[in-house]
Order: structure tokens, then C-alpha cells, then sequence
């Protein structure tokens, strides 16, 4: 079974995230970039598929400037084989109608029977693009996975719900998207970051891969950001420390508000 | 008027409350048409009606619950194409962004989520990176397909009488792919969920360890609020994952959340800064959370918590 897996690389998790002045893209400029915590789970989760099946190939593909491929390092040292970078200018300022596109055009230049992307990134948290690439490529679309096991020629999830999980079949090809804690993400080995640098890493442009330029970037999205503002500071609260009467001073302050 | 899509969010045909909030934003944007998908449609038709549905399209078939996501996208695309609305509102939830997100693709249309308002022209007001930064979007491209936070608006009742249009609808084989084996249901009911709860009570590291969150859950359970907690402590195996608020969790911005034992690191502040009143109890007087809160305790939970629950019983 061949399994790409999308990665992208985002704003520290940690760090204060910005928009930029000039063009309110996501500001990346001096900001470390790290892999999308949530698509680490992703990497894990189609190493263990292949690790379990002894066959086939695990692809990385990520789509991105330049600085990604820190990204797509970090997956080849984990153990995938080989990865593909789609990188051109014409993508900047891409929303989720046009990254899905231009994604869904890469995956075709990619043999796979599976795709699988963590459930959102940690600096959009749309969640949306799975089931967008599903829709693109008409592939199954098994979302939101705390469970992933694979048959032959069909894939069996759990769907994490809010009161429980749903048991979810679909046959090949198949996009699944995986939630946080579905695996515990093994960390690079010296031996994996060195077999890494030799791994192959194949870059695509919008021509490589059949995009057309007006359908992608800025101009190619769906949505543009009119303003934005920090959110305006709030008014300091009242602290008070206990003297021994916190619980009922607090239960004052929420008889007040109407809580109670 | 500008007819105005808002998909009926519903357990067996009873409208979640996040429905009348959207009815009651579409009111403020044009003239609402509720789309209802799935069975039970005569639990919620008086509702849609009370909430000012002008007009109710109708979907009901067996084969629509039994797939993933794709079919309820697909007879929304069928209704957007016949009626050409002015645009579609869909809640926030992970169902409804993914119905958003292939109804986007199907029609080549633009896809805001996460919405907290949609203003007039249907300007999308969203907070981002975890409420730091206030963004207004829009629609550039085919129909606005704006998905929109629970409790970003309060619901009221304008009763109307709609009519009703029943839409058989072509389901392709593409979109039966995934097949829904078995809904299993592992919460005993009686909570709120959390990403719609009016209140939210997390418990963090300062609980110490697991048994603890019986703090947590009385409290809870006097406010008639739902159980949060922050990654510390799911990462600890003391509260379930699908619990947890924060940048890889849950985003609640209930009326009001109360932070307990909980520093307030980046990674929780990004879950639950838009709560419109926030409380926290930590015995750390430096801890961040204390930026955010309208009332704050600096003192030991252990003892506030339970007189405050004690308090909170005794009041009512």
C-alpha cells in the first residue's frame, strides 16, 4: 500500500503568531517553523501502516516556501522514503479552495492508495482540507481518526465524535486524517537523520504539476482578509487572594454576573 | 430580500441550539430558508418556524445517515445550485466545516470558518491564533460559505410560517464511499458538550493528580457545566483527550469559563481566550491566566473550590 502524507510547516506552537502588514498573509519571518504538531501523528500513523503490511512506499508531500523543507527533513528522519515539495511563488497567499487544488494536482503526480494529513494545523485550525482533498480527488473520506486499521484494499476508522466514535469503512483510495494521541510519534534517530540527506526529494512547480496560475495564490483563493487588529486588551480583572473566604467571594462575584 | 442558507444542525430530527443562533444571524442578513438533512424532521419543524424560517428544504432518506459527510454536502450543493442563495451558514462543528469545505469545492466557492459574527455584505468577524487577533473576511469567489462559532449569537424567537420543499436528492455512488459501520456512544449523558456549553469548568496541573477532577465535575455539575481541561493534564492520563481546550484541542467560548489549577500557557489561552467572562483560581499570583480573568483567586483550590461549590448549592 502506497501512503502520502501531507505536512506543512507552521509557526511554532509555542511562539506569538502574527499576520503580516503588507500582504495579512500568516507572517513566517522570524518565526521558527516547525512540522504541524498534528501531522506528526499523520507521519507516525502511515509508518505503522506500512511497517504493518511490509509493502509499498511512504511519500511526503508538503506544499510551501522554501524553508518546508526543514519539514520534510523531519519526516524522512522519521522514516519516510521520499518526499515531494511543491514550492513556487504563485502559491503565496492560498486559501483552503486554492491549497486544496494545488494539492489535490500534486497527489496526481504521486502513485498512492492512501493519503493521511493531521485533522487541522495548528495556525489556520480549519480543519477543512482532508475532506476537501477527498472531494477533489473522489476518494473516501475518512476524517477525524483516533483509529486507523487497514484491510486489504479497504481502510476501517474511528471517527473521534464529541459523545464517543463512529466506525466509519471505506475501499482505497482513501483520504484519512488522524487526531492528536491516535500514536505516540517515534522521534528522529541519528541514523534516520543521516539516512535522511540521501533520501530522494523531488520539487514541483505550478507547471510540474499541471496547476493553473490563476487558480492558486492570492488572486486563486476564494476568501481575502479585509482588517485586521490585535484584539484590543482586556481591562484588568479583580484578583483578590484567599483569606480563607475565596470560594465564597467568588460565588458573590458569579451571584452578581447572573451565573447563579 | 436575499434568501440566506442555514443548515439545521439536529439529533434525530431536534434542532441543536445552535441552529436558532444561526437562524437568528440569518434574520440580521437576509431572509432564512433552513436546509434539514436526515430523518426526524417533524421534531424539528415547529422550531425552525418559532426561530423565523421563512422557508424549510426538506431532505429526508435513509441513505443520507449512512455515509460520511460527503452526502449531506452533496444535497447542499443541489439546493445552492437550484435556489442561488445569497449565502450559506453552517455551525462549526467538525461535521459542519467538512460540509462547508466540499460544498466550497463543488460550487468554486470561497470558505470562511470559525466565524464569531457575520456583519452586513457578509463580512466574516473571526478571532484568530487563539483569540489574539481579530480578522474581518470575506467571500471573494461563487457563494459566501461562512461556518459559525456556537454562541456567537443569542438566539431569539421570531415566530414565522415557513414553507416547505421537499428535495429528493441524487446521491452518486462518489459520495457513498464511506460507509458508517456502528455510532458508539462511550459519555454517559448528563453534561453539556463542550464546544457548546454556555459554561465551561477546566481543571489543569494544580490538581495534583487524576481522582482530583471530582472537584472539578461537583463543580461542574452545580453550574450545570460542561468539564474542560487544559493539555498538562490529559497528557498525564488524568482527564480524557476529547476534553481538552487549548491549540491542539477544543476552541469553547462559552459566557463563562472558569480556569482552575490552570497557568495559562499559549497552548490553553489559544481554547478559551473569546469566553466572555473568565475566572480563575491558582495559588501562582504570577500565573498568565491572571491577564485574562474578570475575577481571579490566588489561593489553594483545594480549599476554594469546595466552599465555593458548597456556596453555589446553598444559593440555590
Amino acid at each position: 500500500m502506497n501512503i502520502v502524507v501531507c505536512v506543512k510547516q507552521v509557526p511554532d506552537t509555542w511562539a506569538e503568531k502574527r499576520l503580516s502588514d503588507q500582504d495579512k498573509t500568516v507572517d513566517r519571518n522570524g518565526v521558527d517553523g516547525v512540522m504541524n504538531e498534528l501531522d506528526e501523528y499523520a507521519v507516525e500513523e502511515a509508518l505503522r501502516i506500512k511497517e504493518a503490511q511490509g509493502d509499498g512506499e511512504v511519500t511526503v508531500l508538503t506544499m510551501g516556501p522554501d524553508k518546508s523543507v526543514e519539514t520534510i527533513r523531519k519526516a524522512l528522519s522519521m522514516g519516510a522514503d521520499k518526499a515531494v515539495h511543491l514550492v513556487d511563488a504563485g502559491l503565496h497567499g492560498s486559501d483552503a479552495l486554492a491549497t486544496s487544488y494545488a494539492l489535490a494536482k500534486a497527489l496526481g503526480t504521486i502513485e498512492h492508495d492512501l493519503v493521511i494529513l493531521g485533522v487541522e494545523s495548528t495556525d489556520a485550525r480549519m480543519s477543512v482540507l482532508p475532506a476537501m482533498l477527498a472531494e477533489r480527488l473522489g476518494a473516501s473520506q475518512l476524517t477525524f481518526a483516533r483509529k486507523v486499521e487497514v484491510g486489504s484494499g479497504t481502510v476501517k476508522i474511528e471517527r473521534q465524535t464529541d459523545t464517543g466514535y463512529d466506525v466509519v469503512e471505506a475501499s482505497t483510495p482513501a483520504v484519512v486524517s488522524v487526531v492528536e494521541k491516535i500514536n505516540e510519534p517515534r522521534y528522529p534517530s541519528f541514523k534516520g537523520i543521516m539516512a535522511a540527506k540521501k533520501k530522494p526529494l523531488t520539487t514541483l512547480s505550478l507547471s510540474d504539476a499541471g496547476i493553473e496560475a490563476d487558480k492558486v495564490g492570492m488572486a486563486g483563493s476564494g476568501t481575502e482578509v479585509a482588517e485586521f487588529a490585535p484584539r484590543p486588551p482586556k481591562q484588568a480583572g479583580q484578583i483578590v487572594k484567599d483569606e480563607g473566604d475565596g470560594g465564597s467571594k467568588l460565588a458573590e462575584f458569579l451571584a452578581s454576573q447572573k451565573f447563579i | 430580500m436575499a434568501e440566506v442558507l442555514v443548515l439545521v444542525e439536529h439529533v434525530d430530527g431536534a434542532p441543536k441550539k445552535v441552529t436558532y443562533e444561526l437562524l437568528t444571524l440569518a434574520r440580521s442578513l437576509g431572509e432564512p430558508s433552513a436546509v434539514f438533512i436526515g430523518n426526524g424532521f417533524d421534531n424539528a419543524k415547529d422550531k425552525l418556524a418559532e426561530y423565523g424560517a421563512r422557508k424549510i428544504y426538506v431532505a429526508a432518506d435513509a441513505e443520507l445517515d449512512g455515509f460520511l459527510v460527503a452526502p449531506k454536502a452533496e444535497v447542499l450543493a443541489q439546493i445552492v445550485s437550484s435556489s442561488s442563495p445569497a449565502a450559506v451558514l453552517i455551525p462549526s462543528t467538525p461535521e459542519g466545516k467538512e460540509i462547508a469545505g466540499r460544498l466550497a469545492v463543488k460550487t468554486e466557492s470561497g470558505v470562511i470558518t470559525d466565524a464569531v459574527g457575520v456583519d452586513d455584505g457578509f463580512v466574516a468577524k473571526q478571532s484568530i491564533f487563539g483569540g489574539a487577533i481579530n480578522v474581518s473576511s470575506k467571500v471573494s469567489k461563487g457563494t459566501p460559505i461562512i461556518t459559525v462559532r456556537p454562541n456567537s449569537t443569542a438566539p431569539e424567537a421570531a415566530p414565522a410560517q415557513p414553507t416547505e420543499e421537499q428535495v429528493s436528492a441524487t446521491i452518486s455512488d462518489a459520495a457513498k464511499g464511506a460507509k458508517i459501520l456502528d455510532r458508539v456512544t462511550e459519555k454517559k449523558g448528563g453534561r453539556p458538550e463542550l464546544t457548546e456549553a454556555a459554561i465551561v469548568v477546566s481543571g489543569g496541573r494544580g490538581l495534583g493528580e487524576g481522582k482530583n477532577f471530582e472537584l472539578i465535575e461537583k463543580l461542574a455539575d452545580t453550574l450545570g457545566a460542561a468539564v474542560g481541561a487544559s493539555r498538562a493534564a490529559t497528557d498525564a492520563g488524568w482527564y480524557p483527550h476529547t476534553n481538552q481546550v487549548g491549540q491542539t484541542g477544543k476552541t469553547v467560548s462559552p459566557q463563562l469559563y472558569m480556569a482552575i489549577g490552570i497557568s495559562g500557557a499559549i497552548q490553553h489561552r489559544a481554547g478559551m481566550q473569546t469566553s466572555k467572562t473568565i475566572i480563575a483560581v491558582n495559588k501562582d499570583p504570577e500565573a498568565p491566566i491572571f491577564e485574562l480573568v474578570d475575577f481571579g483567586i490566588v489561593g489553594d483550590l483545594f480549599n476554594v473550590v469546595p466552599q465555593l461549590t458548597e456556596e453555589i448549592e446553598k444559593r440555590k
